[in-house]
């Protein structure tokens, strides 16, 4: 027994970067969750709107931040602004009383502002706020399972997309068939895309399924249009299977490449407000929320479906998801033009010389 | 037009993988690589493929799409059949469809691997994944048609087989290089080149080699004693050793004539007699 131990403990040794993530990944993993773990509402931005919103935002206490006032503003305008989610509540005071709209896509905003204003009439003088009546759009039952399908679906994206597709590159490496593959007449972009091809179509079938599993046993409303969804989700899509072949093309064996996807997994898992709402957490990891991928998907899927938002309105979205798909997109071709074809450039400029001189 | 590489040097951090190597790859010849592990076989095919930029020297290849390459650490997907193997390579190397199924087939049927078609390739003996690893290589009909070791673990039938595949291949017009640790085998190549710690020991004809054996070699039964013990080395049952000055046999040794085995071997003991004359301890 004591040769095996001896035995294993070299090979742990050999692969370092094995044991650097073994070591760094819980310390990540305790620091982000730890901070990141909060139902807590601290802030509920709100947009005040209607003839006495100049005296109803003056006396909303804390936890409201009142974003906007607008006296010329109606309902039509506040539920335009809670659809975008400029905001999730909106005051609407009118002659005859006071309507606060909350948005049932931020579920814990949501609850937490119902809570607040049972013990808010006491506080706000009925003078100035009138009769308050409360209504929820977009998830009116405050469901949780509306809100977390959406996410789910994407979680379920995530999946497929990071842990099976980062296998693939290192498969050709232990295999012996990435030095094949160096020297095929075949592109570094074009080794990406075939690489991811297979596993799109795999996880749009998951992603159909899904979601219409949601609807059918979950009673998830599907609100916004296909279209700006479908475009949501291949975008996502594509950024996700390109993250998988990138952890696959810098890990050396299959452990490595699995653990560096449990890396990017989690902490999206954590941190994109699929779980956690992000104005819950301080603002040293709600960062890390804005340059991950399923934040911006969790946003386009929850707003298409529950809320019914607009392409418009989830523009920075898509904006953002575009950008870290580029960015991926770029750092993975150009991992493979290194690890694939190390010489093929090198050797290129002087046999271009040669045939320029020869012309 | 000839492949090859001239005065090609590779340095792998400190290590010498390459000093100066040259080698010319006309088509229609089989140029045989021979040399021990570590002599820098490999890294001078994967320079000729591009896989490797070198540090010094020129390497004159074609376009990667006319070369056909079989890496020494595998040539195949063991989760694809023979013929799926066959089909991706012809496909990547831009080899329409039906021409892909005819080449597919005829190849096939002349490695005798007809049968094993739709078998996945984890699944074949050693020496038929070699010689679907060979066959994938010059699928594309290659211009330049490199092998790293294709006859390594492999039985005699097989590296029968694959020497005739081999030596169709340069029929057909390729310029074949490859390597291989089997010097007996490597006398069936056209041209060879010796490698040794990557430094070329010798290059020419197989019978030029054995031909340009300086000093005499004999055969004995026992190894010799003293200086001469280091000038010696076993053959079978006997012990074979070599005088750099020509000297006849005394006390029943008898003289030999050097095939090429003893040829490279000559080479070999000549240059580390010549490092440590110079100073330098043996490798």
């Amino acid at each position: 027994m004591w040769a095996m131990i001896v035995k294993e403990f070299r090979q742990l040794r050999r692969d370092r970067r094995t044991v650097a993530l073994l070591v760094f990944q819980p310390i990540l993993m305790l620091v982000v969750f730890g901070y990141a773990a909060s139902f807590d509402v601290s802030e509920v931005p709100v947009n005040v709107f209607g003839p006495g919103a100049e005296r109803v935002a003056r006396v909303l206490p804390p936890p409201f931040e009142v974003q906007e006032v607008d006296e010329g503003a109606d309902r039509a305008d506040a539920e335009s602004a809670l659809r975008d989610a400029e905001v999730p509540v909106a005051v609407v005071t009118s002659s005859t009383g006071t309507t606060v709209l909350l948005d049932g896509s931020e579920l814990f905003i949501a609850q937490e502002t119902k809570a607040t204003l049972a013990t808010l009439s006491d506080r706000v003088p009925e003078e100035i706020a009138g009769s308050v009546e409360v209504e929820v759009l977009f998830n009116p039952d405050l469901e949780t399972s509306a809100i977390m399908i959406p996410g789910l679906a994407a979680m379920i994206l995530l999946f497929v997309g990071s842990v099976i597709t980062s296998l693939g590159v290192v498969r050709e490496r232990q295999a012996g068939t990435l030095e094949q593959l160096a020297v095929m007449p075949i592109r570094p972009v074009d080794v990406f895309l075939g690489k991811i091809a297979p596993y799109f179509v795999v996880a749009a079938v998951d992603m159909v399924i899904v979601v219409l599993a949601g609807m059918w046993l979950f009673d998830v409303p599907f609100e916004g249009s296909v279209f700006v969804f479908t475009l949501g989700a291949l975008l996502f899509l594509f950024v996700t299977l390109g993250t998988g072949v990138l952890i696959s093309s810098v890990s050396q064996n299959q452990g490595q490449a699995i653990q560096l996807a449990l890396i990017v997994l989690l902490p999206q898992v954590m941190l994109s407000g699929l779980i956690f709402p992000l104005s819950s957490m301080p603002a040293g990891v709600r960062w890390i929320g804005y340059v991950l991928p399923l934040t911006y998907f969790v946003d386009i899927a929850r707003g298409v479906m529950i809320r019914g938002a607009s392409f418009e309105a989830l523009a920075t979205s898509f904006l953002y998801l575009a950008i870290i798909g580029l960015v991926v997109f770029g750092l993975a071709t150009l991992r493979f033009r290194g690890s694939l074809a190390p010489a093929r450039r090198r050797r290129e400029t002087p046999e271009r010389t040669l045939e320029e001189a020869l012309r | 037009m000839s492949w090859g590489v001239h005065d090609v040097t590779v340095r792998f951090g400190e290590h010498l993988a390459l000093d100066a190597v040259s080698l010319e790859a006309p088509p229609g010849r089989v140029t045989g690589v021979v040399g021990g592990d570590g002599a820098g076989k490999t890294t001078l095919l994967r320079c000729l493929v591009g896989a490797v930029a070198p540090d010094g020297g020129t390497v004159r290849s074609p376009e990667a799409r006319r070369i056909g390459y079989l890496a020494s650490t595998s040539g195949t997907y063991p989760d694809l059949t023979v013929e799926e193997n066959l089909t991706f390579s012809a496909t990547a190397y831009g080899v329409s469809p039906a021409r892909a199924r005819t080449r597919v087939a005829e190849l096939l049927d002349r490695t005798g691997l007809e049968p094993a078609r739709d078998r996945l390739a984890a699944n074949l003996s050693g020496g038929m994944r070699q010689k679907l690893g060979v066959i994938r290589a010059m699928v594309h009909r290659p211009e330049l048609l490199v092998l790293d070791e294709p006859t390594t673990g492999v039985d005699p039938v097989s590296r029968a087989d694959l020497w005739w595949l081999v030596a169709r291949a340069a029929a057909d017009g390729a310029a074949v290089v490859l390597t291989t640790a089997y010097l007996d085998e490597a006398e069936r190549a056209s041209w060879l080149l010796a490698l040794d710690g990557g430094r070329t020991l010798t290059q020419g004809t197989p019978d030029e080699i054995a031909a340009a054996v300086p000093g005499t070699i004999r055969s004995v039964s026992r190894r010799p004693d003293g200086e001469a013990a280091r000038r010696s080395w076993r053959r079978a049952a006997k012990w074979r050793v070599w005088s750099p000055a020509e000297e006849l046999g005394a006390g029943g040794a008898e003289l030999v004539r050097p095939d090429l085995n003893d040829a490279v071997t000559v080479a070999a003991l000549a240059t580390e007699l010549e490092t440590a004359a110079n100073g330098g301890g043996p490798r």
